[in-house]
């Protein structure tokens, strides 16, 4: 948010693209999406999951933003809302499409959609619940292609082989069913088929979790080729906070609905500002057995907060080390404490918090 | 300090029999499990960990069966009799084991009485896909009460019961009113917990956690290990955890068990493996872990060169020969290497150790 060129230089290589970097792709504005609750017999609502409650962020062209937050936060609904796979309860999001003008794709019909539905894609989170089981990989993969009337026959296939390559499957495994992979092999599917359609912006929902470290490594570097080849732009929602501090330039830190935290990567990891953020890089599991002991990791107590009943004041307060009498009374705003840095804690001037700290080589 | 054994594979090869040949998922697998203590198998994505934890259940998925092989299972005296069979840390574990009734899981017919009324009771698992395994159709409290209801004498009201003692003792908020809820309407931290509590309904012997903690984020997966840990030294159950994150791993385990292609490339302690690793595999396994504050800013990440081979085309002699630094023209393409013995249950399968 702090550079933001209104006259870029164009970037773009393909014809899927003409934003430049630095442009504005996509603005979200205070997005709500809350669930309702319902009782009984004829199913009365009463009362609703603010799953998104009032966020607001940017995200630039060929930029990745990282997701981040306690399982539940909302990040899953967040990034459905950008698809459009919900009706959003408030709020705009808008997107900047080829002719280089914002829309608010908020209250587009499923037909206006359609468009917008090549141009923003979703890796999903479950690679064993997003794949259908009865599609060979050509279909999953290839489906996007077909539909949308890019290519079909022979063509097909050879676009489906080389994305199958491309993200390191092998294409004679295309006529297998999704049950036949290993989990990490599904995810690898999943990425192949969100890229088909050389789409703008990748909503990744833990693209690479299911994977192990070696091949997560070669994943995420993909991801980063891929981007700079085709002037992708990634939110990169993820629990692991250090492929977040790998892949991504900004970070978005929720906490149940709401957002807590903004910065550029490297000033979140070094110099938090909020409380919650401070527990999250605490709790990192260190990878040597004999610092099993010594971490001095904050465990978060008391309850998991629920998004349909949030404690009054600041959300995070009944966990917050920090917690003074205000806090609970008062909600605070999110505020831009260092340039470019925002943060939601009334005291997160005053804090002296943790970052992380280059850890020690194993011995 | 040793416990009795409670789990003891030989030799397991778990395969699936496809159109386009036979996939070798499990090939020739050695290890143990301890009463009491936590084994974690670690490996690349497609070597096995999954089919080597369904095949000791029973439930590899068809066309795959156990086709050769040992999973001996020394069934604890609570559970195979009357008596108080608590565990207990003294040598009378050696010498209760020629009362302990012995039990080879490989040898049960998969759809038997024997396997069924194991699977739950003694030993149950939670999946690496939460999803597919909670029923889309029934609520949350169902799927727990049937579960309590199908291994125990419990009626209606007392497993309801337990179902919101289980989903409280498991961290979630609201329990009565989540036992109405779809698995659908919850966050994926949220059915991970569900599926533990599910897996704990019976108090068994063994739990298998099949990466019970890459959907959560950290916090979460803290609180989740804790959880585990807590609910290990209450209930005293062995834990066999699959995982890639080698973070866990430092933190949970007392043993590990590397695996490679079918195959244990390394087993041992959890400071052996860590501090001293043997095989090529495991050490640039660690050589690739993420590290917060020291992969800032990198280009690119270290990854191990190469890919998995294809399962139809394994490589001649040892598994990781393609891929590995120190690969010996002549010799690690001509011999699947033997388990080489470093000391107790730490064994080695490179031929660089040969000799030693
Ligand atoms: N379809 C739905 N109906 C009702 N509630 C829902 C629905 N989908 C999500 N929720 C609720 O909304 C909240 C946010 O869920 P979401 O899946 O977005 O979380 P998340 O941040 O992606 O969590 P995780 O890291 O576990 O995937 C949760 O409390 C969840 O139970
Ligand atoms: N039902 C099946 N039919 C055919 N092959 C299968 C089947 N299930 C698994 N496999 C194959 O067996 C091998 C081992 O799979 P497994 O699921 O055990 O891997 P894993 O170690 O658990 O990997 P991940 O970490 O990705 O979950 C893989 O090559 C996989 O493709
Ligand atoms: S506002 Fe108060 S409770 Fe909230 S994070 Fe800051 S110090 Fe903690
Ligand atoms: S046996 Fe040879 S190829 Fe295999 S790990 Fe050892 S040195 Fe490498
Ligand atoms: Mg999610
Ligand atoms: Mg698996």
């Amino acid at each position: 948010m702090s550079e933001q060129s209104t006259n870029g230089q164009q970037l773009s290589t393909s014809e899927n693209g003409s934003a430049a970097a630095g442009d504005i792709l996509l603005d979200v504005k205070n997005l709500q999406k809350w669930f309702p609750i319902t009782a009984g017999f004829f199913r009365r609502t009463i009362g609703h999951v603010k799953a998104v409650d009032d966020i607001s962020f940017q995200v630039l062209q060929g930029e990745t933003v990282g997701l981040v937050g306690e399982s539940g936060c909302g990040k899953t609904t967040a990034g459905r809302c950008i698809l459009r796979a919900y009706d959003l309860t408030g709020g705009q999001i808008y997107f900047q499409n080829h002719d280089g003008k914002m829309v608010d794709l908020g209250p587009l019909s499923n037909n206006e959609m359609k468009p917008y539905r090549q141009q923003v894609r979703m890796i999903f989170q479950d690679p064993f619940n997003s794949l259908n089981p009865r599609m060979p990989v050509i279909d999953i993969v290839g489906d996007p292609l077909k539909i949308n009337k890019v290519a079909a026959g022979k063509e097909l296939e050879d676009r489906v082989a080389s994305l199958l390559a491309r993200v390191g499957l092998r294409p004679e495994y295309m006529r297998r069913y999704p049950h036949a992979f290993s989990g990490g092999e599904r995810q690898r599917i999943g990425i192949a088929r969100a890229l088909a359609l050389d789409p703008r912006l990748v909503v990744a929902d833990e693209a690479v979790s299911a994977l192990d470290v070696s091949v997560r490594a070669q994943i995420l570097n993909l991801i980063k080729d891929l981007q700079e080849e085709f002037n992708l732009t990634y939110i990169f929602v993820s629990h692991d906070l250090s492929v977040i501090e790998y892949i991504c330039d900004r970070v978005v830190v929720m906490y149940v609905g709401k957002i807590v935290e903004v910065a550029e990567t490297e000033e979140l990891f070094a110099q938090p500002f909020h409380p919650y953020t401070e527990a999250l890089l605490s709790a990192v599991p260190n990878p040597d057995p004999r610092m099993r002991q010594q971490k001095d990791r904050i465990v978060l107590e008391g309850d998991v907060a629920d998004p349909a009943n949030p404690p009054s004041g600041c959300y995070f307060h009944p966990r917050c080390r920090y917690v003074q009498d205000q806090c609970s009374q008062e909600t605070p705003d999110l505020r831009e404490i260092a340039p470019g840095h925002f943060a939601a804690c009334h005291f997160a001037e005053e804090l002296t918090l943790a970052g992380v700290t280059a850890s020690g080589e194993l011995g | 300090m040793e416990t009795p054994v409670l789990i003891e594979i030989k030799n397991l090869k778990t395969h699936f029999f496809l159109d386009e040949g036979t996939v070798q998922a499990v090939n020739g697998v050695d290890f143990t499990i301890h009463q009491h203590k936590t084994l974690c198998v670690v490996g690349e994505s497609g070597c096995g960990k999954s089919v080597t934890a369904r095949s000791i259940l029973q439930i590899v998925d068809q066309p795959g069966r156990i086709v050769e092989g040992e999973i001996l299972y020394h069934r604890p005296d609570r559970l195979s009799t009357a008596g108080n069979g608590e565990w207990t840390s003294d040598e009378a574990g050696a010498s209760g084991n020629s009362t302990t009734e012995i039990i080879d899981l490989a040898a049960l017919d998969p759809r038997g009485r024997e396997i069924r009324a194991i699977r739950g009771q003694d030993i149950s698992m939670i999946f690496q896909e939460p999803m597919t395994s909670l029923s889309p159709i029934h609520t949350v409290g169902n799927q727990i009460t049937e579960a309590i209801k199908l291994h125990t004498d419990m009626l209606d009201d007392e497993a309801d019961e337990h179902a919101v003692e289980l989903l409280r003792r498991v961290g979630i908020p609201r329990p009565e009113e989540r036992l109405e809820t779809y698995p659908f309407e919850l966050s994926g931290g949220m059915r991970q917990r569900v599926m533990i509590a599910m897996a704990l309904s019976c108090n068994p012997a063994l739990l298998i956690a099949d990466e019970p903690t890459t959907a959560v984020d950290v916090t979460t997966q803290a609180q989740i290990l804790e959880l585990l840990e807590e609910l290990q030294d209450e209930f005293g159950m062995a834990i066999m955890l699959i995982t890639h994150d080698l973070g866990v791993v430092a933190e949970m385990a007392d043993d590990v068990v590397v695996m490679y292609l079918g195959q244990v490339a390394e087993r041992g302690d959890v400071d052996s493996i860590f501090h001293d690793p043997k095989h090529p595999y495991t050490q640039s396994l660690l050589k690739s872990i993420p590290r917060l504050g020291v992969s800032r800013n990198r280009q690119r990440l270290d990854s191990i060169r190469g890919m998995v081979p294809d399962p139809y085309n394994r490589p001649t002699g040892c598994m990781f020969g393609p891929r590995c630094d120190h690969f010996m023209p002549g010799r690690c393409d001509a011999v699947n290497p033997p388990a080489i013995p470093l000391g107790p249950e730490r064994e080695v399968h490179c031929l660089l150790y040969e000799d030693e």
